[in-house]
């Protein structure tokens, strides 16, 4: 499991990366996007990878049956979540915003010396 | 626990939130009124604040009464509330200024304005690296929001830059962040301390990674070389107020390079020991002849300024990297003073652009300033001031960085760049002061700027006399300040109480 999901990070975040460095608005969003799945789950599996465990551990318990799995990740990937979700957001109205008043989605706004509007 | 220390976190969020929801049933008056009264009140908490840990105490708040390394904790300590109180008296000038006309370019300037002031003030105190991320990103959602305050091509095309660059720069905070909780089981600052000097030895180049990407999140905030290409661009094409307050953006990145450098990965740190300061100093010092070479070939005002602000963001790293007591003593000293020269020469270079009519703030002879003589002098002593030059707060900033700077085996390299970097701004000053003010001929129509536009600007120059007055007792606190930056035992101490406990994981 560990190296699939190591594979599965390192892919999102080289296609994100392509991404990013690509001259329109929406290849832009997407590459930020799909960064931003990869660093969400690195993050899930900073708590080591485990299925079928629970986050809390029984008090009644002296030791914990099978283990137990960290629940910290799961709180700081919520947060990376919401928060990437509300930037996603806004870039996107950004990118609208830059289409209408810049006439095109170059992320510099200038059009390519092919096309002519 | 301590409710002062959570105060300046608070206030500013309900501020927020008051102005937001308030904006349909008060008038623009009275919501300019409350937002002026509110960062005054930001002041007055940041002053009381300063004078309990002047002596160099260090006060924690718990959140929700959780212990130390489980918990968040907000810390204030000499640096943090320096940093507030220089925030604050920055924002408070630049909202005078923007209550002149410019709040009312798009509707929401004000919730914003004191979001952007929840999102400093939080980065500021907190001492938990995921909740500097929080913060991070709330600061960076409402600039975003004020560096397109207005509208207009030109900004959104910078903003497009900006908001791409740092959710670039957020995904890279998270990785570095996840990083280090995974390898070391913590993410409280002063946990983190601790738990990196025992770090065992396979783990090191994992630590050692995610610390240089810290790193590199830090100088994009701080525009270091080579991350500084967004910042001419934002800066000089936002409004004159948010420039004003974006003055103190760059400083969010250099304090946390400081607090990072000198806590987590400081003397103390074993093997990963130092990480940031070799790195600092040759990035700050190439930063600084690249924003002088920038502000000399710029063709706008506002942009010759942006530049400035990152001649200024290079000395200040010069001086942190240097990594001495003196060194980061004279360097938070500098940091004030930059952060206001740097923002009265913004608001300066709005009353120039709006005086000279169509010629805005193109370095091209254009039409005469209405009351030059008055604005010229500002100008003239704002140039004198963020140049560096005798006798006022810049030189001395400036000089006692390079005093510092003797004991470094690097110092031939610091003195001469540094001194080549202050002779090309001050050339590049010159020329845009002539080009403006003497070779001006015709007049543009425009109508005089008032006494009222003018006072935001006194306020800031005034400010930096007084540093230049009061040089004693504040290079006095700046040194206790930086002494207690590079010993983090203390803070390490009174975060996580007498009896460290270092479970292991």
């Amino acid at each position: 499991m560990e190296a699939l999901i190591s594979l599965i990070v390192g892919v999102l975040t080289a296609c994100g990366v392509y991404l990013i460095l690509r001259g329109r608005t929406f290849p832009l969003v997407l590459g930020l996007t799909l960064l931003s799945y990869a660093v969400n789950l690195f993050l899930f599996a900073t708590g080591r990878l485990a299925i079928g465990l629970p986050p809390i551990i029984d008090p009644n318990l002296a030791k914990p049956v099978g283990g137990y799995t960290d629940p910290l990740p799961q709180a700081l990937v919520l947060t990376a979540i919401v928060i990437g979700f509300a930037m996603t957001a806004f870039l996107i109205m950004l990118a609208l915003k830059a289409r209408a008043e810049l006439g095109n989605d170059h992320v510099d706004g200038r059009p390519d010396p092919g096309d002519r509007a | 626990m301590n409710p002062l220390v959570i105060a300046p976190v608070l206030l500013p969020l309900l501020a927020g939130t008051l102005l937001l929801l308030l904006r349909g049933t008060l008038s623009l008056r009275v919501r300019r009124g409350l937002n002026l009264t509110m960062v005054a009140i930001q002041i007055l908490l940041a002053t009381v604040l300063l004078m309990t840990v002047s002596e160099g105490d260090i006060l924690v708040h718990t959140l929700g009464n959780w212990p130390a390394p489980y918990g968040i904790v907000l810390v204030a300590d000499p640096l943090a509330a320096w940093m507030l109180l220089i925030t604050a008296i920055l924002a408070w000038f630049a909202l005078l200024f923007a209550v002149r006309g410019t709040d009312t370019g798009s509707r929401h300037f004000h919730p914003l304005f004191q979001l952007q002031l929840f999102g400093l003030n939080g980065a500021f105190l907190t001492g938990d690296l995921f909740n500097l991320f929080v913060f991070f990103e709330i600061l960076l959602l409402a600039s975003y929001g004020l560096l397109l305050h207005g509208g207009g091509a030109r900004r959104t095309r910078a903003g497009l830059h900006f908001v791409a660059l740092n959710l670039a720069g957020s995904t890279l905070f998270l990785f570095a962040a996840g990083t280090l909780y995974g390898t070391l089981g913590t993410l409280n600052m002063a946990d983190l301390a601790v738990k990196v000097a025992a770090a065992p030895p396979e783990n090191l180049g994992l630590v050692r990674a995610a610390g240089l990407l810290l790193f590199g999140v830090f100088a994009l905030k701080a525009a270091l070389i080579p991350l500084h290409l967004w910042l001419p661009a934002a800066y000089a094409s936002t409004s004159a107020p948010v420039a004003a307050l974006f003055a103190i953006m760059t400083k969010v990145g250099a304090y946390c390079l400081l607090r990072v450098g000198t806590l987590i990965f400081g003397e103390d740190a074993g093997p990963v020991a130092n990480l940031y300061s070799d790195w600092l100093l040759t990035l700050a010092l190439i930063t600084l002849i690249v924003g002088a070479l920038g502000a000399l070939s710029a063709t706008e005002l506002r942009r010759q300024i942006a530049y400035l602000v990152v001649v200024s963001v290079g000395l200040l790293l010069t001086a942190f990297g240097l990594g001495t007591p003196a060194a980061i003593g004279a360097g938070l000293y500098y940091l004030a003073h930059a952060t206001f020269a740097a923002a009265a020469l913004f608001l300066l270079a709005d009353i120039i652009a709006s005086g000279r009519g169509a010629s805005l703030d193109r370095l091209t002879p254009g039409p005469a300033i209405p009351r030059a003589g008055l604005i010229g002098g500002f100008f003239f002593i704002a140039a004198v001031l963020i140049a560096g030059l005798p006798p006022l707060s810049g030189f001395l900033g400036k000089f006692l960085v390079l005093k510092a700077a003797l004991v470094d085996p690097a110092w031939p390299w610091a003195m001469g760049l540094v001194l080549t970097s202050g002779l090309l701004g001050m050339i590049a000053l010159t020329r845009s002061g002539s080009l403006l003010f003497l070779r001006a001929d015709g007049r543009s129509g425009a109508t005089p700027a008032s006494a009222g536009d003018l006072a935001p600007i006194v306020g800031l120059l005034a400010l930096c006399l007084a540093l230049t007055i009061w040089a004693g007792p504040i290079l006095g606190f700046a040194h206790t300040a930086a002494e207690q930056a590079l010993r983090p035992q203390t803070y390490i101490q009174v975060v996580l109480g007498p009896t460290t406990r270092t479970e292991p994981r």
